[in-house]
């Protein structure tokens, strides 16, 4: 292949990681924005997706389209229940103190992980991608199932959009988020609200982990990648700044897929890595953020 | 807490010294390896504790730190036949030379921001060790027992596969870095350090250049960490990326959490205990790890201070 089409392959590849890491940055982005806490979990609720997905496929057997369908209505459901229960078991004890959050879910990354390790075992293991068709291009095919995942992502990240602007629920998050002592005052239930984020924050990571099974296989281990590049991305479109991710998800997305595709998938994620630490000691709000965030 | 060192002090942390030198005659040798390991792991966590405990700057990028010494001193070693004085000097230098660079970039961030960006930089290190995995072997790792030359030492020749040897230079690394920490806390350096940790912008306001000071207090903090890393890797040889990964990042803040942060003992007492807890648990279960989580939830929930700086604000006000 030419420069074009490699070019091309690498914007596609780009472009469904960049949806699929809006996904579960937006999770984390929604956390921090509202909560003001650092979720060091925020990959294993990803990572419980994918696994839950893997299990549900095979508890239902028979058609992967079923077992998919599924793991993408109960996985999310099931994280968002675990994440809500952490929240009232642990976070709101410590009263989300920043560095006590931090510590609690690194804590909670290591309970779940380990947990799965037991159940589930130590072994990757692949899911059947629910539908199976290729695209032809000139130059080369392209798996169908990206290009659903991306749209389906682009659903979910669209859905969100409209709890946020146009909900009751997305009304009290924005209010809380803006202030949360003035929000109460006005009769917002912060709690709960903090609760139902948190909860919410986690199903989206779940989500976008049932979808990127397919793609790659289900394992323990898992969640430090997307936690680590939701990091970069939600720092740099600035902490609590959802346009501001969705922005850094693309741009964080397509140089990653060119990269990769030109040189290798390391350098791409340490120069990123690099690259994100210095924008944040150079501009602590994000790329994106207002100066004082 | 007084300026001088108290002699209550001095005997108590002495005293622990000296109670590891004479265990060696004691233990089996089951624990002898594992109280060397613990030792130079506790020395560790004393460098993180500088960092977290006396200046308040959680750190999530230490296993950068340990690597560079583990690499630091494991490398020449294996490439440039170095033997175990110089390339323990290498260890620490390198160590030191990071922290002067990463602080120079990092210390400026502060709270969440300073913690992700270690934990980001960290991760930098660990994917580099992976991406240069032609002269580092990456995760596999190299072994370099057989190309690390016996060090003599007036007259005495020390082979570094002697348990003896390895539990006595981990004491020697362990002791003179609790020593060099209580020389620190109690130096006007250190009592910046804390002032920074309770109010950094009245410290600041004072007249006292707190980026300086953090400064010095991370390149301390990894230093010292670097010097164990370098220990390790001349005791136990075997250099691997491993010891770059968030693991080693998260373990010294567990046993400095445990132990109590901003004590001297504490680190020490919670690397032992979280050392042998892993331990047991390895025994029973393959998911064994889950002490950490469960022990780090149950620190936060309802020990805040860690085990010392719960007894010291119980009954020991003058521990420092």
């Amino acid at each position: 292949m030419s420069l074009g089409p490699h070019l091309f392959l690498a914007l596609l590849e780009g472009t469904v990681t960049a949806l699929v890491l809006a996904l579960t940055a937006l999770g984390l982005s929604l956390v921090f924005g509202v909560m003001r806490i650092v979720n060091i979990a925020h990959g294993e609720f990803f990572m419980l997706g994918a696994v839950l997905a893997w299990w549900f496929g095979s508890l239902v057997g028979g058609s992967a389209l079923v077992g998919f369908l599924v793991a993408l209505i109960a996985g999310p459901l099931v994280v968002g229940a675990i994440a809500v229960a952490s929240d009232w078991l642990i976070l709101r004890r410590i009263d989300y103190d920043p560095e006590s959050t931090i510590v609690a879910t690194i804590g909670l990354l290591y309970i779940i992980q380990q947990i799965v390790l037991t159940f589930y075992g130590g072994d990757a293991k692949s899911v059947e991608a629910p539908i199976y068709f290729r695209v032809s291009f000139p130059w080369f095919g392209y798996s169908g199932y990206k290009l659903i995942v991306a749209g389906m992502s682009a659903l979910l990240l669209i859905g969100t959009w409209i709890v946020i602007s146009r909900t009751q629920m997305g009304l009290y998050m924005r209010a809380t988020q803006q202030d949360e002592e003035m929000a109460q005052a006005y009769g917002v239930p912060v709690r709960r609200v903090y609760a139902l984020v948190f909860g919410f924050g986690a199903a989206l990571a779940a989500a976008a982990g049932v979808l990127v099974v397919p793609m790659q296989q289900a394992h323990y281990l898992m969640g430090l990648d997307p936690l680590l590049l939701s990091f970069i991305v939600v720092i740099i479109g600035g902490l609590g700044n959802l346009r501001g991710t969705l922005v850094a998800a693309f741009v964080i997305g397509i140089t990653d897929g060119v990269i990769s595709v030109f040189f290798s998938p390391t350098l791409a994620k340490i120069l990123a890595t690099l690259l994100v630490a210095l924008v944040l000691v150079i501009r602590p709000g994000g790329l994106f953020g207002d100066e004082e965030a | 807490m007084s300026r001088r060192i108290s002699g209550k002090v001095l005997v108590i942390h002495l005293g622990i010294i000296a109670l590891l030198l004479v265990a060696q005659f004691f233990l089996s040798p089951y624990h002898h390896i594992n109280v060397a390991r613990i030792m130079i792991f506790a020395a560790f966590a004393l460098g993180y504790n500088v960092l977290l405990g006396y200046t308040g700057l959680l750190s999530l990028g230490h296993a950068m730190f340990f690597a560079a010494g583990v690499y630091g001193a494991g490398l020449p070693v294996f490439y440039l036949q170095f033997n175990a004085l110089e390339a323990f000097a290498t260890g620490v230098v390198s160590s030191f030379l990071l922290g002067v660079t990463f602080g120079l970039i990092v210390i400026r961030t502060s709270g969440v921001s300073f913690l992700i960006v270690t934990l980001m930089f960290a991760q930098a290190a660990f994917l580099t060790t992976l991406y240069f995995n032609e002269i580092t072997l990456g995760d596999q790792g190299i072994v370099i027992s057989q190309v690390l030359p016996p060090l003599e030492v007036g007259g005495a020749v020390l082979e570094f596969s002697d348990p003896d040897v390895k539990y006595n230079a981990a004491l020697l690394l362990f002791g003179i870095t609790f020593l060099v920490c209580i020389a620190i806390v109690y130096s006007p350096i250190g009592r910046v350090f804390v002032a920074i940790r309770e109010n950094e912008a009245r410290t600041r306001m004072l007249g006292y250049n707190t980026y300086k000071y953090k400064l010095v207090s991370l390149v301390i903090s990894a230093t010292i960490s670097g010097a164990a890393g370098a220990m390790y890797a001349l005791l136990f040889s075997y250099i691997g990326s491993t010891f770059a990964s968030i693991e080693y990042s998260i373990f010294p803040l567990l046993w400095t959490l445990v132990g109590g942060m901003g004590t001297l003992i504490g680190p020490v007492l919670g690397t032992g205990l979280m050392f042998y807890l892993v331990d047991i648990a390895s025994g029973l279960t393959e998911s064994h790890l889950i002490v950490v989580g469960i022990v780090l939830v149950v620190l936060v929930l309802y020990f805040p201070k860690g085990l010392m700086g719960t007894i010291r604000e119980k009954w020991l006000p003058w521990l420092p």
